[in-house]
């Protein structure tokens, strides 16, 4: 297959076109989730912000939309560019299958960021569910880069069982932090497991928040998320100060296809982190039969 | 219960005494009479139940503040699952058989006690129903 030069090729086909990366580190989560470290070929390495998402292609299968996960806190934002991927799918299972030296395709960044300089001075509460902690951890990362510039920083993760759970070392790690208060929970568990059993928001009341000074970062699935919204709301926490990251089927990711529209949205342009008093209602309603 | 009336507190609190756990005793066992519950001071307890082939399940953890049992409530006054302590608990221990006569001699009491148990249960059965949801659960994805 002829190929142009990546400069050539990003400048013929700009967003829309995948530039050559190579897969430089690969670490299993779970049974069914891979962190992927990836490296351009040869163009400089993007800058991402917390929240942001890459398109990632695997030539002759597909692409899908994936968050970055990593630490984004080095010198200027442009630390290796890492995505941890869930096998749900064909395009998701063949990255995961990619083993370091691989080649795959890669766009972006693309889509909105969490606001974490406008929460500077304000407790921070971070709540994830499932697979949705990898775009939550650059935030973490940020924070305890930036430890002085913030409040509390409340963790909250909930998973579906003790072996479901992301990035293990790091959350013992920060338990281990006496300027963090991590809290995780799973669905199920056996009696081997010596946490929590229950569901995410019923650690909310918990954390004893004080609402007024709060910023909270949600992201998981869309049911855990408004669960969430409503024990934070029932906290004292108003919805503007509810950031959520949504999730719907990207394609072009620059808001042209509309495969991602949710009524005046286009969530990989608009969001996909949106502020809660923007989406609640959208999210709540039920599509037309 | 700091939103009870004074008077129906210091009734209940005469029928409560504390009592200590330590990690891995058995607070109630599955089938046992329930005559008692608990309000968790501090600790962690795990409700459970022996599912075969897979052995014990944990449902449920109760931390501090939380309250543990109200099969005492409603006949025929049996425990639904077992009570396994993790971290050893400090709890108040209330007699729900002394309570029961006191509610029944009182339904001011009673009405104010039932409206307590009922918004745990609603909490309770809530979470229950997002954990059958299994939202973690493996979908189908691209």
């Amino acid at each position: 297959m002829a190929l142009l030069p990546a400069p050539e090729l990003a400048a013929a086909g700009g967003a829309m076109v995948p530039l050559w990366y190579r897969v430089a580190g690969k670490r299993r989560e779970t049974h069914d989730t891979w962190t992927l470290t990836i490296e351009p070929d040869a163009e400089p390495m993007p800058r991402f912000a917390p929240g942001q998402f890459a398109m990632l292609y695997v030539f002759g299968t597909g692409e899908v939309p994936i968050s970055v996960s990593g630490d984004l806190t080095g010198d200027g934002g442009d630390g290796p560019q890492v995505h941890t991927i869930r096998a749900v799918g064909a395009v998701s299972r063949a990255l995961c299958a990619l083993e370091p030296g691989a080649w795959l395709g890669a766009r972006g960044p693309f889509g909105t960021s969490w606001p974490i300089a406008q929460a500077e001075g304000r407790d921070i509460v971070v709540v994830a569910g499932g697979i949705g902690l990898a775009p939550l951890r650059p935030v973490i990362y940020h924070v305890l880069a930036h430890r002085e510039r913030y409040g509390r920083l409340v963790v909250a993760y909930g998973g579906r069982s003790p072996a479901e759970l992301l990035y293990v070392s790091e959350l013992e790690h920060w338990r281990g932090r006496f300027d963090v208060e991590l809290d995780v929970t799973v669905d199920a568990a056996g009696a081997g497991w010596r946490g929590r059993v229950g569901v995410v928001p019923t650690l909310i009341p918990r954390a004893r928040l004080d609402g007024s000074r709060t910023t909270a970062f949600v992201c998981g699935p869309e049911v855990m998320m408004r669960f969430t919204a409503s024990a934070l709301r029932d906290a004292g926490v108003p919805d503007a100060a509810i950031q959520v990251s949504l999730e719907r089927s990207m394609k072009c990711a620059v808001g042209h296809c509309g495969h991602c529209q949710l009524r005046e949205l286009f969530i990989c342009k608009d969001g996909p982190v949106f502020s809660n008093d923007r989406v609640e209602s959208l999210i709540r309603a039920r599509p037309a039969l | 219960m700091q939103e009870l009336p004074a008077s129906h507190r210091t009734t209940i609190a005469g029928c409560g005494r504390a009592a200590v756990f330590r990690a891995g005793e058995y607070v109630m066992r599955e089938g046992d009479p329930a005559d008692v519950f608990y309000i968790i001071r501090s600790g962690s307890i795990a409700l459970e139940t022996e599912v075969p082939q897979r052995g014990p399940l944990v449902l449920e953890t109760l931390q501090e503040g939380d309250l543990l049992g109200w099969s005492w409530l409603f006949p025929p006054y049996r425990t639904a699952f077992d009570a396994r302590v993790l971290e050893t608990a400090h709890t108040l221990m209330f007699d729900g058989a002394c309570l029961r006569g006191k509610c029944d001699a009182d339904p001011g009491l009673g009405y104010d006690l039932l409206r307590l148990f009922a918004r745990v249960v609603i909490e309770r059965l809530q979470s229950t129903r997002m954990q059958l949801l299994d939202v973690y659960g493996s979908v189908a994805g691209t």
